[in-house]
């Protein structure tokens, strides 16, 4: 089990194909399962979720707020002064025309739909709090079973310890620094480097997996009044069940951020190496420029 | 041989695609078909074990300072019950009001709004939430409801309180639409669990459920029974409504609002 999730461990079954290049057995049977199944749970998870917000497509902090509470975040419609119907999206007193996708879009078989998100962002297309809730509460128990499943067995057999820790030397501001360059100029780590995840990998990695993910988590469990009765010091914890919602909002819009550049990481990596890495384990290192 | 890179790639390259629009398209199809939502909603059986176990000790739901109630109290659901019977007990300001307590009773009772007050009442300041995602926080004084359900010496085949409401939400002409709603004992004898008949220190008013309504503080909004007239003790819940329970769970919710 440990010498299967470890990164950067060479391959003994499969032989080189046409080029050169060594294969690494890069990604261990636990982690490429769990990251589908969270492929699947999440984006579905964030469907229903977006049909559950559009039941009160507004955000508040603090320990209560409804309507007449003022809130950091509504999407909803307003007018023009020439009296034509828009969308909109108001965060801390900015407000900005979102027409056609927040607030006011088209609906799937056509006519305007007046709702925070479109009709093709969520689970089920039309709104739905019930279905949508019933979806969310189901799927949550499969993500907490795999991401349970993932962190036991990632630090039982030492994958987050060994492949997604930084060490002291990577967290170095040059090391960063070096890093951030590299994004920047898209220079991807070839050879006996890209056997490793560069530091800023593992930071987003680290953060995803143990910060962001987790807080969905508990900022989810914060919104149930059964679960406030078992562990009210969550709320203390959290500033109350409306700052709850606002952070399970925030954090699930942070894990979208993280999955676009998550997916355009793999794009400018190599698609087809990345993506089968994940699926059969192996991983074809990227040659050096002069080789 | 040579072919085996390339078909992989294919595949890959197909299936992503593939999976994103089959999870669009397939996700609404399985959000009609009885057969998934019965099978997904099998988790709310798994929430109700997973939390009444960690609630064996019959924790308090949270209670706030005066200085956490909310400014306005949102009023939400039915907020002015249409029947002529509510309109003619409204207008005498309740003074002809009975609570009735029937079903699987050893003594049905019909109690006035003088006889609820003069039971020991509770205070408690709670925040309700509704299954929409909003919060409000008021104080509610009422009697509990395990005093009441003593006075009525439950039978031992009663495991639901039903609660039967004044207000048609269903908005129909006959009386498929009454709102009604159901708890276990495990809620029905917790001690926050109350009749309320204030709201922050005033006589409760029509939009918030007048002259009674339920408190079970540790589920969400569409549990807080306004204009309770009748309370029923059953056995089963399948021959009331559509059979789920209570109005909203007829059409969908979850018997257990816990989350």
């Amino acid at each position: 089990m440990a010498s299967e999730a470890t990164l950067g461990s060479p391959s003994e079954i499969s032989p080189p194909l046409r080029r050169r290049r060594e294969v690494i057995y890069r990604h261990g049977v636990v982690v490429r399962v769990t990251h589908w199944v969270n492929v699947l749970v999440l984006s579905l998870l964030l469907m229903s979720g977006l049909n559950i917000f559009n039941a009160h497509p507004e955000l508040y902090w603090g320990k209560f707020g409804a309507n007449f509470d003022p809130s950091w975040l509504a999407i909803g419609t307003a007018h023009t002064a020439a009296g034509a119907q828009i969308g909109i999206l108001r965060v801390f007193g900015l407000t900005f025309e979102t027409t056609g996708v927040l607030g006011l879009s088209a609906g799937p078989h056509g006519g305007v739909l007046h709702q925070g998100f479109p009709a093709w962002s969520t689970l089920p297309s039309w709104r739905d709090l019930a279905t949508a809730r019933r979806w969310h509460f189901f799927l949550a128990w499969i993500f907490v079973a795999n991401g349970l499943v993932y962190l036991l067995i990632g630090v039982a057999n030492g994958h987050l310890r060994r492949d997604l820790a930084p060490t002291p030397g990577e967290l170095s501001p040059a090391n960063i620094g070096r890093s951030i360059l590299d994004h920047i100029k898209l220079k991807h780590p070839t050879g006996e480097a890209a056997k490793r995840y560069n530091v800023l990998q593992k930071l987003a990695y680290v953060a995803v997996a143990l910060v962001f993910l987790p807080m969905m988590v508990l900022t989810g469990l914060a919104m149930s009044p059964g679960f406030n009765a078992i562990a009210p010091w969550v709320l203390d914890l959290l500033g109350g069940r409306q700052s709850a919602r606002s952070i399970h909002f925030v954090c699930a819009n942070l894990i979208v951020l993280f999955v676009i550049v998550h997916v355009v990481e793999v794009f400018l990596a190599g698609v087809i190496n990345e993506i089968g890495s994940m699926i059969t384990g192996r991983y074809a290192l990227p040659l050096e420029p002069h080789s | 041989m040579s072919l085996r890179p390339v078909s992989r790639r294919g595949l890959i390259a197909t299936g992503a695609a593939g999976l994103g629009g089959l999870l669009l398209s397939g996700c609404d199809r399985l959000s009609h078909a009885p057969s998934i939502q019965h099978f997904i909603g099998r988790a709310e059986g798994l929430t109700l074990g997973a939390q009444r176990s960690l609630l064996a000790g019959q924790p308090l739901a949270p209670e706030f300072k005066v200085a956490d109630l909310s400014p306005v109290f949102r009023a939400n659901g039915s907020t002015m019950p249409a029947s002529p019977h509510y309109q003619d007990l409204l207008a005498n300001d309740f003074a002809d009001y009975r609570l009735v307590v029937d079903g699987l009773v050893g003594q049905p009772l019909s109690l006035s709004m003088a006889q609820l007050k003069s039971l020991p009442a509770r205070t408690q300041i709670t925040r309700h939430d509704c299954v929409e995602g909003w919060s409000a926080i008021g104080q509610w004084t009422g009697a509990p409801l395990a005093r009441i359900l003593a006075l009525a010496r439950p039978l031992a085949p009663a495991r639901y309180v039903v609660f039967h409401c004044a207000d048609n939400l269903g908005g129909g002409a006959d009386d498929s639409g009454l709102y009604y709603e159901s708890i276990d004992f495990f809620d029905a004898l917790h001690p926050q669990t109350i009749l309320a008949w204030a709201l922050n220190g005033r006589p409760l008013d029509v939009s918030h459920g007048a002259p009674l309504r339920l408190r079970v503080e540790r589920q969400l909004g569409y549990k807080q029974a306004k204009y309770v007239m009748r309370i029923e003790l059953a056995d089963r819940m399948d021959k009331l409504g559509r059979g789920k329970g209570g109005f909203w769970e007829d059409r969908g919710y979850a018997w257990y609002a816990g989350i």
